[in-house]
């Protein structure tokens, strides 16, 4: 029986050798939602579209803005009306030409659809003109510093205007895009099959016709198939697996810093639940953030693979902080704090996290340091569906909870910081701090920001309504085979350029 | 996997039966090797607090996921916990599921099936569709809702793993009721005019518990496995706190730097679950009149 | 006989109508907006209303049941909120998966529980009837999601025997297919050996002291020929009537294996539905199943009624 399935093992390899040049099998972490660029919510759903579906804008490994489908652009003097060019002899993958009208189509339907969750990102547009076949004005109402970065995300892919208005918001079911493979079938949970769009204007940076994307959610599972050679790519190899994947030569490990971060939200204004002392009173707040040592945290549940922080943006990105370095964890300090905010003889705080492993094991190791500065954290488990209603409800004291990241630095603060922003679960309300983010929201200069951006920084480390831990590093496992990957920090797989050899 | 339960006969427990059974049980090796198992992770739950192992939530970040050395003869865990002493504070969480879900299902199952076999009619009637309902929806399937309908901890996963055994009592019970009825000591006390109470608890109930005695046995192993599966599942045990199926939730993402994770409390949950299993034979064997 | 399954489907009509009250309140039940739960990361609070309004959650809950009575008598089980596919549709494509990892899971049952079965009961007694009982017994108490890590570690990442996981419909390479299963099916199987041989034991102790085996060994018939032709042919009634039984079990049983193995299947998607709080897809499964379970347990019924000769005549 043993030596009869060893032999076919061998058959198998072989003929699984011989195909695989054709097809690249890339594991995903979860199964993507529908697929839509308009509907669509999860970040491997982003994935996908990488090799589905092309954007206006894209970006380079050092996160410069540069064209896709759009080849250049233009600002007006007061930065209120944006041209594009675009690239010509471009195709859907339906034969539909891709010209303004169609990027004119787009942006309405991103905006006027009613199921669009991207409505909020391409709120500043206010209309959109044709000035020529591949030509197109948007126009705003005031500047918009973060409209390029939502145009090389999902509200800047353009989908088939034939397709799109045969489909309606069934569209998901058989996407139609411009991007280097085109759909071809899909069984949720399982798989998604793409195949090469021969007429891709990129066409020779593409080197297989299928592409397929395997969701496999147990990170050892999904990890052995790379071992056992059942797929070629993997995206989020876990950071305690990465020794083992390194000492494998039948394994690369590519990995990047992400554009996002971890923390702990506190509920400082979100309902009556805000109403204790960490909700209250920021010097606990500032002593829970001064008794976690970051980078033994890192060091423990990531094997140091990750990246401590204690701001929305990683200490490698342009936009870190320098004025507020990641702090030295100092138990004393936390105690003088906790002393003075009324509980020398320690308090008892309630943090609320998802019940899966890897936020579980940080809050153990955050409970056992927070211990030691007389702050005992009871955790409270919940599903992530739950905890995210509790969160939106003000249900919640403190949550554990993250942010996948987004190329512009408005995306990893204002929503969460201002007043009334659409996830500030917080609750947080400071009108310095409100002027600060919007002001930075409508100017293109970069310094001008980065000014901004640092002065609401002072006030929110000493307001402290959310305390960053780390920023996790996206590391991705490729077979031996794989050649011309390119890490991108925003977790991204592009195919350009990707080969694999036998 | 719920077992589908072997009928026990039916019979009185007098005095001299109760004996004769202790007798057949005792001489009922593996049973006896169940026996010995379950008294002694028994006795380890009991015992973890003064025996002298490390706190089981105390962490180390020298120590993380070291393999079984002296001083952790099992190994360290993802945050250098001590992995014997989790596994021994486990055996608490997991032996309680077992055992207080069982009692759950035994609470409302019992009265139910008596109700549904002695009154029968409509009383019956409703509560035999009630459980078949329930009994069409898969165990697992069932506790996992539940579990996520009341939200992830040990004491709710108990509750639904005990919800979901439920039906197997009522059905047990109420076949049983309704063979018993139809003896005629029972009928003859009727007859007589006994109150309903008394025939109850004289006559009926004395012989329902055999065989529930015995499916409540093989229920704690299923019961064990199950608390595992949904920690497993993340709605069981949390964290910090220590249980076998939790621990192996963990152990499945270090399972090549750290094996002795994994291995472990799956041992000892295979361990403690043969032992109810065997128990509940050796019960079963033990209380059948039909063999000798 | 017809008459006997008649009354039988009548009685299971109210059984099914409680299923499908008891899994709709769930929706009540659970705490986690599926609204919310499939907003991700933006929530946009105009989106989600239209979505609420859209899918009929602002509706009151007994007129939301009714809606989907009326849709499920007409074969309509609703639309999946994760990914926009009818769950009828997601229903038939999962379906086969499961069933053909049921079906290897029964071939491996079988193959090692009955013959095991068989030979405990004829060396009853023995050290071979202990060995069996013990092996049964140990596949019993292994969790089987325990069981299944343990293999992908050894048989595929250490040995490199069978693919870690995943499915391949037979359609498209059948050996492929059969290949990745094997391990799932296994691991599944394991459990139900062991209940299948200890039944099996049962039945045939039971035969093996009846008359007509004694008048058989009388006869002076060989023994290997009264053991598979006369006496495993009786405790065969039983036998069959718990496989059918233990059909449905296994389909709740492939919940965990399909979990580990990230197999497509029945379990995967109830578990991720739960956990994404999307109702219909919770609905449509359970109720599904519960319909499968109540056929099964007629085919029981049916088959215990067909293979028993005395009850036939009655």
């Amino acid at each position: 029986m043993l030596r009869k399935l060893t032999l076919t093992a061998v058959l198998m390899g072989a003929s699984a050798l011989g195909a695989q040049a054709q097809d690249l099998r890339i594991a995903l972490q979860s199964d993507a939602d529908v697929l839509d660029p308009d509907q669509s919510r999860t970040f491997v759903g982003r994935i996908v579209y990488t090799a589905l579906c092309d954007k206006l804008v894209d970006i380079t490994p050092e996160l410069e803005l540069i064209g896709q489908l759009a080849t250049d652009w233009s600002w007006n003097d007061d930065q209120t009306q944006l041209t594009m060019q675009l690239r010509e002899g471009v195709t859907f993958h339906d034969g539909t030409p891709f010209n303004a009208e169609a990027v004119a189509y787009n942006i309405e339907r991103s905006q006027t659809l009613e199921e669009s969750r991207r409505k909020s990102e391409v709120a500043s547009i206010t209309g959109t003109e044709v000035l020529g076949e591949y030509e197109i004005r948007l126009d705003l109402e005031q500047p918009d510093a973060t409209l390029l970065a939502q145009l090389a995300d999902r509200a800047g892919m353009m989908i088939s205007p034939t397709a799109a208005r045969e489909a309606g918001a069934d569209f998901g079911s058989n996407p139609v895009c411009s991007g280097p493979f085109a759909f071809d079938n899909r069984v949720a949970q399982d798989r998604i099959v793409l195949k090469k769009y021969a007429d891709y204007w990129n066409a020779d940076e593409i080197n297989f016709e299928t592409v397929t994307y395997l969701p496999i959610p147990d990170n050892t599972v999904r990890l052995a198939n790379l071992q056992s050679g059942d797929v070629d790519i993997v995206d989020r190899v876990s950071a305690t697996d990465l020794e083992q994947a390194k000492a494998d030569p039948k394994v690369q490990i590519e990995s990047a810093v992400s554009l996002g971060y971890q923390g702990i939200t506190i509920n400082v204004g979100n309902g009556d639940k805000a109403k204790n002392p960490l909700g209250e009173d920021s010097k606990i707040r500032r002593a829970l953030s001064l008794a976690i040592d970051r980078e033994a945290l890192n060091q423990v549940v990531f094997n140091g693979a990750f990246a401590a922080g204690n701001q929305p943006f990683p200490p490698n990105s342009p936009w870190f902080d320098p004025d507020h370095p990641i702090p030295e964890r100092d138990v004393e300090a936390a105690k003088a704090l906790l002393a003075e905010a009324g509980y020398p003889d320690g308090i008892t705080i309630e943090i609320q996290a998802p019940n899966s492993t890897e936020p579980q094991q940080v809050m153990q190791v955050v409970q056992a340091m927070a211990a030691e500065a007389g702050i005992t954290i009871e955790i409270v488990s919940k599903e992530f569906a739950t905890m995210l209603q509790d969160q939106t409800a003000g249900d919640y004291t403190a949550s554990q909870v993250g942010w996948s990241g987004r190329v512009d630095p408005d995306g990893n603060i204002h929503q969460f910081l201002t007043t009334g922003g659409g996830i500030n679960d917080s609750g947080y309300s400071n009108a310095q701090v409100d002027e600060y983010l919007n002001a930075a929201r409508v100017t293109n200069d970069t310094a001008e920001r980065k000014e901004l951006y640092n002065k609401a920084r002072d006030i929110l480390m000493e307001d402290s309504p959310l305390v960053y831990l780390y920023h996790p590093t996206w590391i991705w496992g490729l077979a031996e085979g794989v050649e011309g990957f390119t890490p991108y920090a925003d977790g991204m797989i592009r195919l350009e350029g990707v080969s694999l050899s036998e | 996997m719920a077992h589908v339960a072997e009928p026990a006969g039916a019979e009185a427990l007098d005095a001299k039966s109760e004996s004769r059974v202790w007798k057949k049980f005792r001489s009922h090796r593996s049973a006896m090797l169940g026996g010995v198992i379950v008294l002694f992770f028994v006795l380890l739950a009991i015992l973890a607090p003064i025996l002298p192992i490390p706190d089981p939530t105390a962490t180390d970040w020298g120590a993380v996921r070291k393999a079984p050395s002296l001083a952790h003869p099992m190994g360290t865990d993802e945050i250098g916990r001590d992995v014997m002493s989790r596994l021994i504070w486990g055996a608490r969480a997991s032996l309680m599921a077992g055992v207080l879900s069982v009692a759950i299902a035994l609470g409302i199952g019992v009265p139910l099936g008596i109700a549904a076999g002695y009154f029968g009619g409509w009383t019956d009637s409703v509560i035999s569709r009630c459980t078949e309902a329930l009994l069409a929806a898969p165990f697992l399937i069932l506790a996992i809702a539940l579990a996520a309908f009341l939200g992830p901890s040990l004491g709710n996963a108990m509750i639904a793993i005990g919800l979901s055994a439920t039906p197997i009592f009522i059905r047990l019970t109420r076949g049983q009721v309704i063979s018993v009825a139809a003896e005629d000591y029972v009928e003859s006390a009727n007859a007589i005019g006994l109150p309903t109470m008394k025939i109850l608890s004289r006559y009926i109930f004395p012989n329902v518990l055999p065989p529930v005695l015995v499916q409540a046995t093989l229920t704690v192993a299923t019961a064990i496995i199950a608390e595992a599966s949904l920690s497993f599942l993340g709605l069981g045990q949390q964290p910090p706190a220590p249980s076998w199926g939790s621990m192996l939730n963990t152990a499945k993402n270090f399972l090549n730097q750290a094996p002795w994770m994994a291995l472990w409390p799956g041992i000892a949950i295979f361990l403690v679950v043969l032992g109810f299993n065997l128990l509940g034979d050796g019960l079963r064997d033990a209380l059948d009149p039909r063999e000798t | 006989m017809l008459a006997f399954i008649g009354r039988r489907i009548l009685v299971a009509i109210p059984t099914i109508v409680l299923i499908s009250i008891f899994v709709f309140s769930l929706q009540q039940l659970l705490p986690g907006d599926p609204i919310l739960a499939m907003a991700g990361e933006e929530r946009d609070p105009e989106t989600i209303a239209f979505l609420r309004e859209k899918y009929g959650f602002n509706d009151p809950l007994p007129v939301q049941y009714v809606k989907w009575v009326t849709g499920v008598v007409q074969g309509d089980l609703g639309i999946s909120l994760r990914s926009n596919q009818p769950v009828s549709e997601l229903l038939l494509q999962k379906l086969p998966v499961t069933i053909q990892l049921a079906i290897m899971a029964m071939i491996f049952a079988i193959a090692i529980g009955v013959p095991m079965g068989i030979v405990s009961a004829v060396k009853k007694g023995t050290v071979l009837d202990y060995a069996a009982n013990l092996i049964a017994l140990s596949g019993l108490s292994i969790p089987n999601f325990w069981l299944g890590i343990m293999l992908i570690l050894l048989v595929s990442v250490k040995w490199g025997l069978l693919p870690a996981s995943g499915y391949v419909p037979p359609g498209e390479d059948l050996w492929l297919s059969i290949k990745t299963m094997l391990m799932p099916a296994f691991v599944l199987g394991t459990a139900l050996a062991a209940t299948l041989m200890r039944h099996t034991r049962s039945a045939m102790l039971g035969v093996l002291k009846s008359d007509y085996v004694r008048t058989a060994r009388a006869k002076g018939l060989k023994e290997r020929r009264v053991i598979l032709k006369h006496a495993f042919r009786n405790a065969l009634v039983p036998i069959v009537t718990l496989m059918a039984l233990l059909f449905g079990e296994l389909i709740a049983g492939a919940v965990l294996t399909e979990q580990i193995f990230t197999i497509p299947g029945f379990g995967k998607l109830v578990v991720d539905a739960v956990f994404n709080r999307d109702y219909a897809v919770v609905q449509g499964i359970v109720l599904c199943t519960a319909v499968g379970f109540i056929i099964m347990n007629l085919v029981a019924d049916a088959a215990y009624f067909a293979l028993n000769p005395r009850l036939r005549k009655q």
